[in-house]
């Protein structure tokens, strides 16, 4: 800008770039003036409050907690119509119909073996699953809380696979994990074994499954136990050297414990997401070979959408929700216990 | 202080890598520490890399087995008196040398050859055992360009665009407004939505799939945008995200506006909003990630092919009978493009704000 005034221009300069949103921002808001102030005349500022609140409330009572309360109407009557009138009152007929085995041992021998398969399956998923995600988080925290060269970069590529779709997560593995031309299958080539079909043998499908999801989710458990462990102040490593503690004791006797809150919430976390596993495993496997993958909420959307028995896959998640719940207070109480510890 | 002294700085690039904040040694442990962190790299990084490098091969380098790293093109040659371009070969003649020619024809395991620089000599029999193709590397956009056009791939990008962003716009608006109710006013029952909206947190799509349909329906919004963008947006983790921070916007600040005559969504949205700003900011990266990356409700809600977001529609490629994965794999990686660029860019918030939030 070479205008004479230039002290004047280069403050307008300065302040164009903004102009634009800014005024848009204000044009869109004094649109709200229209609808609030004559409701503000009516009802008196202190009421603007529950105005406020009002469109969330709405969407979320209509969209969220009504689906909630159905769900206990769905679970308790039974029909192939999802419409509440063509529905017949069956009371616990879905929840036993569920629940009945005629010899717990063996679930082959219950009415609806899918799903205590799907809930086998999950069991084993979730121990598996957390165990293996949580370790590999905390030696992956506790390597980045080092102080090294790159941390930045290094956090940020254990984090990426987080932001990831399930789906294309899927793609990805299922790419690597072909049998006939998957670049896995061609580094076993190369060290002169034979090709493994890894996702259509069973007990192979069920480990990818657990190293996929362990790898898309890994990132995000690293960072919270990062924040952990860097709201340790240093200063008791200090001290703890000056006494001549060995750096195995430090890590024993302060990183541990005091790593212990969030390693509860880290965990519960872990435990609330492994056990609602879906959208991965429904692109990888689709539940298959057989199901040797079907999991708990494949099985309610099985039955609901594919099948249409809308009664029991609803039985089937209050089942969930309960699962869910007790997972939840476990987290509050041993929260509490960890804090008063 | 003695051991610092005797500790010579490394030279060269082995020094220049070792070096430690503090100007220690690098120790064994953060030997093993980089081992570590270079292995996690490749396995975390590894296959989105091998994924990108994948889509760029030609369909035939898709299948060779074992593949390379990178994407390889069979080299052709012009040859004058002959219409189609020839493939070339590294053939080993019998006297030992390797001759570059070109391929006539093929006949079981004879080849016919011809020496592009000397066209006119008779072709040679060669065995098609003592040949190698010539292979360069090549980026092949052809796997994009296809699948842009053999699948509504722009009809998928518009709908996830769309839905992205209105949603995201409707989240922003009516969390920060429940939000500013929910801290800035004294009223019967708050406590109490604040609470119900808190315990649903707990409860995933996954629990309610059934009768979040049956809803959905009843309102119309079944194979319907809206169905996508206006259910999703009563975020609760929004809401908590923003109430927790407009706590701590002083109250007086807004006594002052209303003593001065503004009117409460004056305070609103020119007091309250723009001070929110960080907490909007993380609250935006968030919702255009969950939508983004929003599978299991679209999956539900959209049955329509013309109505797919790029998760369902990729879904359904890769349910195909016959799986073309040369396709499959371009959608695939212009699929993660526009989420990575986020992430590049804006990794450190995404990462400080989770880290300080604990959502995702």
């Amino acid at each position: 800008m070479t205008t004479p005034s230039a002290g004047s221009s280069a403050t307008r300069v300065k302040t164009r770039p903004n102009d634009l949103p800014l005024r848009l921002y204000n044009g869109l808001m004094s649109l709200g003036d229209v609808v609030f102030v004559p409701l503000q005349k009516l009802l008196g500022f202190k009421n603007m409050g529950y105005v406020f609140v009002l469109p969330n409330l709405l969407v979320f009572g209509v969209f969220i907690l009504l689906p909630m309360l159905l769900n206990f109407y769905f679970g308790f009557t039974s029909g192939d119509s999802i419409l509440l009138e063509n529905r017949t009152w069956v009371g616990t007929d879905n929840l036993s119909r569920i629940l009945q085995c005629s010899n717990y041992a063996d679930i082959t021998t219950c009415r609806e073996d899918l799903f205590w398969r799907g809930m086998m399956n999950t069991a084993i998923f979730v121990v598996g699953q957390v165990g293996i995600m949580v370790l590999i988080a905390l030696i992956t925290a506790l390597a980045l809380n080092r102080p090294i060269w790159g941390r930045g970069f290094f956090r940020s590529v254990f984090f990426y696979p987080v932001l990831l779709s399930p789906v294309v997560v899927a793609l990805i593995w299922e790419w690597i994990l072909q049998d006939q031309y998957g670049l896995l299958n061609a580094l076993l080539n190369g060290i002169g074994l034979k090709p493994i079909a890894f996702l259509l043998e069973a007990n192979w499908a069920r480990f990818w499954v657990i190293l996929v999801s362990v790898w898309s989710q890994m990132g995000f458990f690293t960072l919270i136990l990062l924040a952990g462990l860097q709201s340790i102040p240093p200063e008791l490593y200090e001290a703890a050297a000056l006494d001549g503690a060995a750096k195995w004791s430090g890590f024993r006797f302060i990183t541990l414990p005091l790593l212990m809150p969030t390693m509860v919430v880290v965990l519960v976390l872990a435990l609330i997401r492994a056990v609602q596993v879906f959208d991965v495993v429904y692109v990888l496997t689709n539940g298959g070979p057989g199901t040797a993958t079907l999991y708990l909420v494949q099985y309610i959307y099985r039955t609901g959408f594919e099948h249409r028995q809308y009664g029991l896959a609803a039985a089937a998640s209050i089942i969930l929700a309960v699962v869910l719940m007790v997972l939840t207070i476990g987290q509050l109480r041993l929260g509490r216990e960890s804090d008063a510890a | 202080m003695s051991s610092r002294t005797s500790s010579q700085p490394r030279q060269g690039i082995a020094g220049f890598l070792l070096r430690r904040q503090g100007r220690k040694r690098a120790t064994t442990a953060d030997l093993i520490t980089y081992l570590y962190l270079v292995l996690g790299t490749v396995i975390m990084f590894g296959p989105v890399v091998w994924l990108v490098m994948s889509s760029f091969k030609p369909i035939e380098g898709l299948y060779d087995f074992p593949p390379t790293f990178l994407p390889l093109r069979r080299e052709t040659a012009v040859v004058p008196g002959y219409d189609k371009p020839l493939e070339l070969y590294d053939v080993t003649v019998e006297d030992g040398s390797v001759r570059r020619l070109a391929q006539v024809n093929r006949i079981g395991l004879e080849a016919r050859m011809v020496d592009p620089a000397n066209p006119d000599a008779a072709p040679i029999k060669v065995n098609i055992n003592t040949r190698e193709p010539v292979k360069s590397v090549h980026f092949s956009l052809t796997n994009y360009t296809d699948a842009v056009e053999r699948y509504p791939f722009w009809v998928y990008l518009r709908n996830t665009v769309v839905v992205t962003l209105a949603a995201t716009l409707v989240t922003l608006l009516i969390n920060s407004m429940a939000a500013f109710g929910l801290s800035k006013y004294r009223y019967a029952g708050r406590d109490a939505i604040f609470l119900v909206m808190i315990a649903t947190l707990m409860v995933p799509v996954t629990v309610i799939m059934v009768p979040a349909f049956l809803v959905i329906a009843k309102v119309g919004w079944v194979n319907n945008l809206w169905g996508l963008i206006i259910p999703s947006a009563a975020t609760p983790t929004g809401v908590f995200l923003l109430r927790q921070y407009m706590l701590t916007i002083p109250d007086e600040l807004l006594e002052s506006a209303r003593i001065d005559g503004a009117s409460e969504w004056r305070i609103f949205s020119q007091i309250v909003l723009p001070l929110a700003a960080p907490a909007l900011a993380v609250l935006t990266i968030f919702s255009v990630m969950w939508r983004w990356n929003d599978f299991l409700w679209p999956l539900i809600v959209v049955s329509k092919s013309e109505l797919f977001t790029l998760q369902v529609g990729l879904n359904a490629f890769q349910g195909e009978l016959n799986v073309q994965w040369n396709y499959i794999l371009a959608m695939t990686v212009l699929t993660l493009i526009p989420i990575s660029i986020i992430f590049a860019v804006l990794q450190k918030y995404i990462t400080t704000g989770i880290a300080t939030t604990g959502m995702k």
